[in-house]
């Protein structure tokens, strides 16, 4: 197998595509937000708990492939817990890194570096163009979620 | 009697040779060869002779100008080569005449005239259009276009599970409010060919005029549009071999000369004056402004090559591939194909157990295969059948059995790699 893609399907987002974590609709969520990418069919919900500006809760539902839904996954694990603006700045943090060189990524405030060293496994995308739609899509849905919008806007 | 019919023999190396780019590679890296390209997504859009490229070159090197505009050299004898292509088009759907055949942009825009122009001009509150499930967005989103502005409705026949027309349904759907049926000649998705002389045959009992989106179902068989008895016909240049940007509607000439223009603008007009304007006849009426002249030339070679193949020949061969890759595919444990209609076109919809489509459109390619994955431009079928996406090859007349082969191999590649 190709070392590419060995790079883009690491055995964490493997593990993730099957196992999702969070897979679920919260009951006491207050805040929801749909991520779909018409190209492949992919569609997520995404459900936050928000309290006092904090995420307390953060889980979704849906379909998609092993990329978009370990990114999910993975999502729901490094922002729960986090404020508004820290979940924000690990979604610009982490976008950057599906889409832009290192030297081209952007200072987005004071970001949680343990979780965007977990996030590095989902940056093989940027060899993949067409599959960074993947990696991103819940979590665009997530920072709609936060913005209090009910669906992600397409890009 | 002692009848044999024998079909010209079909060398598909020699077609392969014709194509320059199926000889290239993909993916290569640093100090890496690449891999030899599999194209399995003409029904996306299809790779293009030297012929017609050649051509395209040539017109363009040596006779381009616009057309029907100028009395000098150039005008004359681009605007010769480009009626020409409409009396070759005229020819490939066996048309009674050239004026029956109006170039557009695509099929979507084929479409999309139609539901304008004849659409608004007929059909009025409370009317229906019959279309099938199978419909790709181009031939169900005018039409919904149509019902914001018209308040019609849109009647959709089901599909039974292997994606055989249900005609019990679309008899019953039939009525007095039925104003027009727009129904695919084959499913992009599942490759169902429809009875078209036969839906036609039904509506007409009716009076009903009837529209066949015909951009996959002419690449792979011949269509006789006066056999058929279709009241509007529909292609797409780039499915046949030609290039982009060249659509074909086909229409019955009293329909045609009762419609009222779509766009207008430069050589669709007899005269314009601030108190009125008058049209020409069909088919310029439907052609405003300069087309896409270099291409519609081309569109002509490409119809010429599939000719000089012999269409007969074209659809055994592909028939053949169609035949070899499902058994093949079939194999593979937890591969499920969609669409199992008897005397389907060459495509083949399919999902692995465990693995989204797009991941496997993503491994496969890395093997040099290429296919679609995803929605197809047919969210309601996709429904139908109760999957998000699936991945779907199709087989063009360069394709060969090792091209199968070598899809299936990538496709046990990617279940060994998800442990599917």
């Amino acid at each position: 197998m190709m070392d590419e893609l060995r790079e883009l399907y690491q055995e964490v987002i493997l593990d993730h595509g099957k196992n999702p974590r969070n897979f679920r609709h919260p009951d006491d969520a207050n805040r929801e937000a749909k991520g779909e990418n018409p190209m492949c069919g992919d569609r997520f919900m995404v459900y936050l708990k928000l309290k006092d500006g904090v995420v307390e809760d953060v889980a979704f539902q849906g379909r998609g492939c092993a990329i978009s839904t370990a990114s999910a996954s993975m999502m729901t694990e490094v922002v729960k817990g986090k404020t508004e603006a820290e979940a924000k700045a690990l979604f610009e943090t982490f976008h950057d890194l599906c889409t832009k060189d290192d030297h081209d990524h952007g200072d987005h405030g004071p970001v949680d570096e343990d979780a965007m060293e977990r996030l590095m496994v989902l940056s093989g995308v940027r060899q993949f163009p067409v599959r960074v739609k993947c990696a991103t899509l819940a979590w665009h849905a997530m920072n709609a979620a936060i913005e209090g919008e009910d669906k992600a806007s397409s890009e | 009697m002692d009848t044999q019919i024998t079909l010209p023999t079909f060398d598909v190396e020699r077609v392969r040779a014709d194509f320059p780019i199926l000889s290239r590679t993909v993916h290569e890296r640093k100090g890496k060869p690449g891999k030899p390209l599999v194209y399995l997504d003409s029904a996306a859009s299809a790779q293009k002779p030297r012929q017609v490229i050649d051509a395209m070159t040539r017109f363009l090197e040596e006779d381009y100008s616009n057309i029907h505009r100028g009395v000098h050299f150039l005008s004359q004898t681009a605007t010769d080569q480009f009626e020409e292509a409409r009396r070759k088009v005229a020819r490939f759907l066996n048309a009674p005449s050239e004026r029956n055949i109006v170039f557009t942009r695509s099929a979507t825009e084929a479409v999309n005239l139609v539901a304008h122009s004849y659409g608004r001009t007929f059909l009025s509150e409370g009317d229906e259009i019959i279309v099938s499930v199978m419909e790709h967005h181009a031939n169900i989103v005018p039409w919904q276009l149509l019902q914001m502005d018209k308040g019609i409705r849109i009647r959709v026949v089901p599909v039974d599970e292997h994606g055989v027309l249900d005609l019990n349904a679309y008899e019953d759907l039939l009525s007095d409010r039925t104003k027009l049926v727009a129904m695919t000649h084959c499913s992009n998705v599942l490759g169902t060919v429809t009875p078209a002389k036969l839906i036609a045959r039904m509506a007409h009992e009716r009076g009903v005029p009837v529209l066949f989106d015909g951009s996959q179902a002419a690449v792979h068989g011949v269509v006789d549009v006066q056999d058929i008895d279709a009241d509007f016909y529909i292609m797409t240049g780039h499915k046949l071999y030609g290039p982009t940007g060249t659509g074909v509607l086909y229409g019955k000439y009293d329909l045609l000369k009762k419609m009222p223009p779509y766009q207008g603008g430069g050589d669709m007009i007899e005269s314009v004056s601030f108190e009125g304007t008058t049209f020409k006849a069909p088919p310029a009426r439907f052609e405003a402004g300069t087309p896409a002249i270099t291409e519609v030339i081309g569109l002509g070679v490409a119809l010429d090559y599939m000719e000089s193949l012999g269409r007969e020949a074209i659809a055994a061969h592909e028939h053949d591939l169609l035949q070899y890759a499902t058994q093949q595919l079939s194999q593979i444990d937890g591969l499920r194909v969609y669409g199992t209609a008897p005397g389907k076109g060459p495509i083949i919809s399919f999902t692995l157990e465990g693995v989204h489509p797009h991941d496997l459109g993503t491994i496969v390619d890395q093997y040099g295969v290429a296919v679609r994955v995803g929605r197809h431009c047919a969210e309601p079928l996709m429904e139908r059948f109760g999957v998000g996406a699936t991945a779907r090859a199709s087989f063009a007349l360069y394709n060969t059995r090792a091209e199968a082969d070598a899809l299936v191999e990538s496709v046990i590649a990617v279940k060994e790699f998800f442990g599917a």
